[in-house]
Parts: C-alpha cells; sequence; structure tokens
C-alpha cells in the first residue's frame, strides 16, 4: 500500500522529533535541574565567592618585570609559543598603558614614569560575562562556587562567539595543533587540540590544591589574590585604601582584575 | 519532481558539471582546512572571524529577500507574482544551504555541532540562529515543494499548507533580525552595537535578494520557455529601488550618530573602513567602490526610464547585488573587529584557500539552485503546455 512508506516515514520523523525534544525541553524548563551528585572542593582548597585579582602597576618597571609572569603562565598551561601572529595565543601578557585601559582613561598629559610602565592584561573573570552569555554550548561558564570564568575544551565548537563578545581580546583560538610548540608538556595539565578557544583560568587547577595563581605566586607580591566578597581579604582591603581602575566598567560586565596606578 | 531536474540540455548538464567542480575543489581544500586547522585562513587572534561567517550574513540577507515576493502574492493578493512566488521561495532554500555550510566550515571543531541541540543554551544568540535558519530551511521546503506539486497537478494547495505559508513571512525577517543580534548585542564592539543594525540588514536583504532574483528571471527568460514576466520584473525592481534607498540612509544615520557624537569607539571603525586609521586601509578602496556601486544603484532604479530598459536594470541589480556584497560581505564583519579591543590594528586579509572553499560553497549553493529551479521551471512549462 502506498501509504505505508508514508506511514513509516511519519513514524520516524515523530521519533527523531521526540529524541531532539528532551533535551531543548529541559533548558527552556523553568526552576533548577533535579538533584545532582555533589563533588565539594578538595581539603586544601581554596575557595571564594568571586576571586579576583589586584595588580600594584607602581611596581612593574619594565616588560622584564612582567616575562617571569607570563613565563610561569604559559609553562603551566601549555600555552604554545607561536611566533607566526596570526596564530598567536596568549593568556596573560603586557600591554601599552593606553591599549591596556582603551575607553577607561587615555595617555594624555600622564607621567612618562606612568606611561611607559608594561600593564598586565588577562581574562577578568567578569561578574557579568558577555562571552558565557554568548557561548551557544554552554563550554565556556561561569563556576558558580567561586565566579571563575571557564572553558570545557572538550565542549567548545570552535564558532569563536566568545572572542567575539569579550569586550577585553583576552581570549586565543587554536588556528592550528598547539602542540608542537609547547617546548616542554606538562603532563598535569591538559593540552589543547586545534579549533578550540582557551583562556586564562585564574589557576583554577592550583587553587583546587591549596596554591595561589601562578602569576601571583611568581610576582613577589606585585599581584595580589582574593576573595573579592570577603571583607577581610587583602584585595579588599586594598581597593578600600588606594584608588583602583578597572578596564571598561562602563560596559557593565564588572571586570575581577584591578588596577592601582 | 525530482525526475525534472535530471532530464535537460546538454549547456544544462555543463553548468552543474562546472558548478560540482568547484564544490569538488573547495571541499578539497575544506579537507585541508579540517586537517591543519583554521590557520589556512587569514583569521587571527583579533579578527576572529571572517570571510565565511561575512558570506553567511550576507546570505541570509538574500534568503530573507525572498519574502519581497511571497508576501505580496499571499496578503496582498497580487496575483502576478503567482509565477515568481516559488522562484523567492527557492532561491530562499539554495541560500539556506550556503549558510549553514558556511557556519560549518567555520567551525574549529565541525564534528562537535551538535552540542548546540546536546546543551542547548536559549541565551546565545547562536542557538537562535541555528533554530529559526533550519525553520525557514524546512519552511521553504515544505511550502514550495507542496504549492508547486499541487500546480502540476492542476489542483489548489493543501489547506495546511496557509498556516505554514503566514508563518514563514515573519520567519523571513526573523532569520535576519537574529543574524544581526548575534553582533549588535556585544559590548565593547562599538560598530555593531546600534539598535539599527537589524533594520539595516533587512533593508540591504530586500535589495541584494530580489535584484538577484531579477537578474535569475531574466536568465529563466533567456534560456527556458518559461516567462517570468516583464511585469513581476519591474515590480520588484520597484522593491529593489526603495529597499536600495533605505539601506544607504540608514549607512547615513550611523554615519551621523558616529561622527556627531565624536565617540572614538563609534568613529574609528568608520574611519578604518572609508579613510584608514593609523595608516591602515586594506578596505577603503572597496569600500567606496561599494557606496559607488549602491549610489549609481540607486539612480538607475529611481529613474523609470532606466528602471525601464532591459540593460541598465541588469546593470542596477548587479550594482546593487555586489555593492551591498562588498557593505556587508567584507567591511561589516572586518570593520567590527578593527581596530580590536584594545584599540590595536591588526587586519584580515582573505587567504587564496579560504577563497576556494568560499567559491566552493557558493558553487554548491548554485548547484542546488540550479536543480531546484530546473524543477520549477520545467512544470511550469510542462503546466503551460
Amino acid at each position: 500500500m502506498d501509504t505505508s512508506r508514508r506511514r513509516i516515514l511519519q513514524l520516524l520523523g515523530l521519533s527523531a522529533a521526540a529524541l531532539a525534544a528532551p533535551p531543548v525541553l529541559d533548558a527552556l524548563a523553568a526552576g533548577p535541574p533535579a538533584a545532582e551528585p555533589k563533588i565539594g572542593p578538595a581539603k586544601g582548597a581554596l575557595t571564594a565567592k568571586q576571586w579576583a585579582m589586584l595588580i600594584d602597576t607602581r611596581k612593574f618597571k619594565s616588560e622584564a618585570d612582567i616575562e617571569p609572569l607570563v613565563e610561569a603562565c604559559h609553562t603551566i598551561h601549555n600555552v604554545p609559543k607561536i611566533d607566526f601572529k596570526r596564530w598567536e595565543i596568549k593568556w596573560l601578557w603586557a600591554a601599552e598603558y593606553q591599549h591596556a585601559f582603551s575607553g577607561t582613561t587615555s595617555l594624555r598629559f600622564i607621567a612618562d614614569e606612568v606611561a611607559h610602565r608594561p600593564y598586565l592584561v588577562l581574562c577578568n573573570h567578569c561578574e557579568n560575562p558577555p562571552c558565557v552569555r554568548a557561548c551557544p554550548t554552554k563550554a565556556t561558564f561561569k563556576r558558580p562556587s567561586d565566579g571563575i570564568v571557564m572553558m570545557d575544551f572538550h565542549r567548545c565548537i570552535g564558532c569563536r562567539f566568545c572572542m567575539a563578545a569579550c569586550p577585553f581580546g583576552a581570549r586565543s583560538f587554536n588556528y592550528r595543533d598547539p602542540r608542537p610548540f609547547i617546548k616542554e608538556t606538562n603532563k598535569l595539565f591538559p593540552t589543547r587540540m586545534k579549533g578550540v578557544v582557551e583562556k586564562c583560568n585564574f589557576c583554577s587547577e592550583r587553587l583546587a590544591e591549596g596554591k595561589l595563581p601562578a602569576c601571583v605566586e611568581a610576582s613577589g607580591g606585585k599581584l595580589k589574590f582574593g576573595d573579592l566578597f570577603d571583607e577581610g581579604s587583602e584585595v579588599r582591603k586594598l581597593i578600600q585604601t588606594n584608588f583602583t581602575i578597572r578596564r571598561k566598567v562602563n560596559l557593565g560586565t564588572e571586570p575581577a582584575v584591578y588596577y592601582i596606578v | 519532481m525530482l525526475e525534472l531536474a535530471i532530464k535537460g540540455s546538454k549547456r544544462y548538464y555543463g553548468w552543474m558539471v562546472l558548478l560540482l567542480g568547484l564544490a569538488g575543489i573547495g571541499f578539497l581544500v575544506y579537507l585541508k582546512q579540517l586537517d591543519f586547522g583554521l590557520g589556512i585562513t587569514g583569521m587571527n587572534r583579533d579578527v576572529s572571524w571572517g570571510f565565511y561567517i561575512a558570506n553567511f550574513t550576507f546570505l541570509v540577507g538574500v534568503a530573507a529577500g525572498g519574502v519581497m515576493v511571497v508576501l505580496p502574492y499571499y496578503l496582498h493578493d497580487y496575483k502576478a507574482y503567482g509565477k515568481v512566488t516559488i522562484l523567492g521561495e527557492f532561491l530562499a532554500i539554495a541560500s539556506v544551504v550556503m549558510c549553514i555550510t558556511f557556519i560549518l566550515v567555520d567551525l574549529g571543531q565541525p564534528m562537535r555541532v551538535m552540542n548546540v541541540l546536546l546543551y542547548p543554551s536559549p541565551n546565545s544568540v547562536l542557538f537562535w540562529d541555528t533554530v529559526v535558519l533550519n525553520g525557514y530551511l524546512f519552511l521553504n521546503l515544505i511550502i514550495g515543494w507542496n504549492v508547486l506539486e499541487a500546480e502540476r497537478q492542476g489542483v489548489h494547495y493543501q489547506s495546511w499548507l496557509k498556516p505554514l505559508i503566514y508563518i514563514s513571512i515573519p520567519w523571513a525577517v526573523s532569520i535576519h533580525t537574529v543574524t544581526a543580534y548575534l553582533y549588535c548585542g556585544l559590548p565593547g564592539r562599538g560598530f555593531w552595537l546600534t539598535a539599527i543594525l537589524a533594520p539595516r540588514f533587512l533593508s540591504s536583504a530586500f535589495a541584494s535578494g530580489p535584484a538577484l532574483l531579477i537578474l535569475l528571471c531574466l536568465v529563466i527568460r533567456r534560456v527556458s520557455n518559461f516567462d517570468p514576466g516583464w511585469k513581476q520584473i519591474q515590480s520588484l525592481a520597484v522593491t529593489v529601488a526603495y529597499a536600495i534607498c533605505i539601506n544607504v540612509f540608514f549607512l547615513l544615520c550611523e554615519v551621523f550618530v558616529a561622527f556627531y557624537s565624536q565617540i572614538p569607539e563609534h568613529m574609528d571603525h568608520l574611519k578604518y573602513l572609508f579613510v584608514g586609521l593609523h595608516g591602515h586601509g586594506a578596505y577603503v578602496p572597496w569600500m567606496w567602490a561599494s557606496m559607488t556601486l549602491m549610489v549609481i544603484g540607486i539612480i538607475l532604479l529611481v529613474n523609470p526610464v532606466t528602471r525601464k530598459n532591459e540593460l541598465t536594470l541588469i546593470a542596477a541589480c548587479l550594482c546593487v547585488f555586489f555593492g551591498c556584497w562588498i557593505d556587508k560581505g567584507l567591511g561589516m564583519i572586518s570593520g567590527g573587529f578593527v581596530p580590536n579591543p584594545l584599540h590595536e590594528i591588526n587586519e584580515y586579509i582573505p587567504t587564496p584557500l579560504e577563497g576556494l572553499i568560499t567559491i566552493g560553497v557558493y558553487a554548491l549553493g548554485f548547484f542546488v539552485l540550479s536543480i531546484l529551479f530546473k524543477i520549477a521551471v520545467s512544470v511550469k512549462e510542462e503546466v503551460r503546455a
């Protein structure tokens, strides 16, 4: 009968729709998902409500003061060193004053010494991150436990919407296989494959072991790290007692990296 | 009806083989890209979307442009368009096929694309773009196919199609609106951060889509026994004339806001595109070419004498189509990324390899378009005979 083929096709179509529907409906459904297994923080892990970094730029005189920090970060995170500009990957780097604070403040009439300092820039782990809003797969997400904006390298489809969304240029894309460009692979941290986005993770893997971020440790006190919402934290006290600026606060993303200039 | 697509003249077969060849070359280069990564393109850390996304954006417009024949026919009962609605719908299908292919070739990890459905994220505009684009594809496929089939059988199309047809009209607007929202909702990208982006996208869509349709109608007139009709072509030309005027008007609105407010974050992108910024200006000649083409298009289309002359109408449609393509396909995406958020300038120049992949995707789209148009034209010829 002619209708039998049509019937089977209809059934196939309906089954396919039924298979595809639940995840979509789940996501649109109101309310929290059903109870999930809980994984608590490891013993001795550093915890916070929202991690924040404070950079005392007065203590950075030249690029040489920045290099060890970048080196520490890039080495432990297997960030490749690719000289070809188009394929460049960086988590942490030095920018000039007018670039670091573009749209925030300008070079006009400022002291030479201030103008010539190198300014450390990195992911701001915004309280209201536009990259997280843009990601179509939740491969980049804001960790509810401590506010770190993290990446799931295995879920990322490489659409680079997050790169367009980030107002700080903090994200890099693996335009090719990065592994041949890693001098010494740190086996304790994953390397990436081509076609995914990456960026600073505030050393979430070190915090879990009770260690401060690598750049903070390498800075010899030039960088401070702590809980923004803990009144007693050193970061909070320094923000209270110093005049600090943040990059592009006018955009409402609430960056968690503060600068003393 | 598919059998109609394989019964054709030598010329038709030659054309299809040419398209398949180009698509094949594109596919081979794509295999290279799959192996090496997107590093074979000119994209970089600062300009992280390039030619693929730009062409995707432009083609969403062409797809949406099809509604300019569907709407008058079904909502205003403009009978003359009865002959060409199917062409508008089929053009939309081929365009959406190209759009989806462009998205796929732009992904760093295309094999993970289903993650978009596996982990649906309604907060992401890209999620909604996936929904509306696929929806539009299926709407046009179902509507176009069934209406044509009914015409072939000499009966009225099924009544359940009617609601789908009505839905497809606002849906066409939605695909380009959502595509504009990909850009205009991003903080820190001054060039795109403007409420007029979606209307501007729509106006250029309603100019470039029907302009292409006019050219295609003229081709069909030459190569087949089916005449889409001079009256229909003229009505479409009026649509293009209005749309291109509105598009240029919207662009001037942008220019006014940026330069009267003097806010650097909004001005500098336009400066980069039209006069160059800090010695960088790869797009300057292109942008002026685009403006010139659009202005010539306006002059030729607004003036009734040139609009009614076939030769000048062809010239006008070519001007509008390529003017819009440069504006949206080249300037709109690169311009938004340069200067970068740190106000540094790293220019983007597409590489020959990504050019070949792009041509391959267009060839694939025109292959689909040729099949669909061949079917439509054959049915029309059959019915007339």
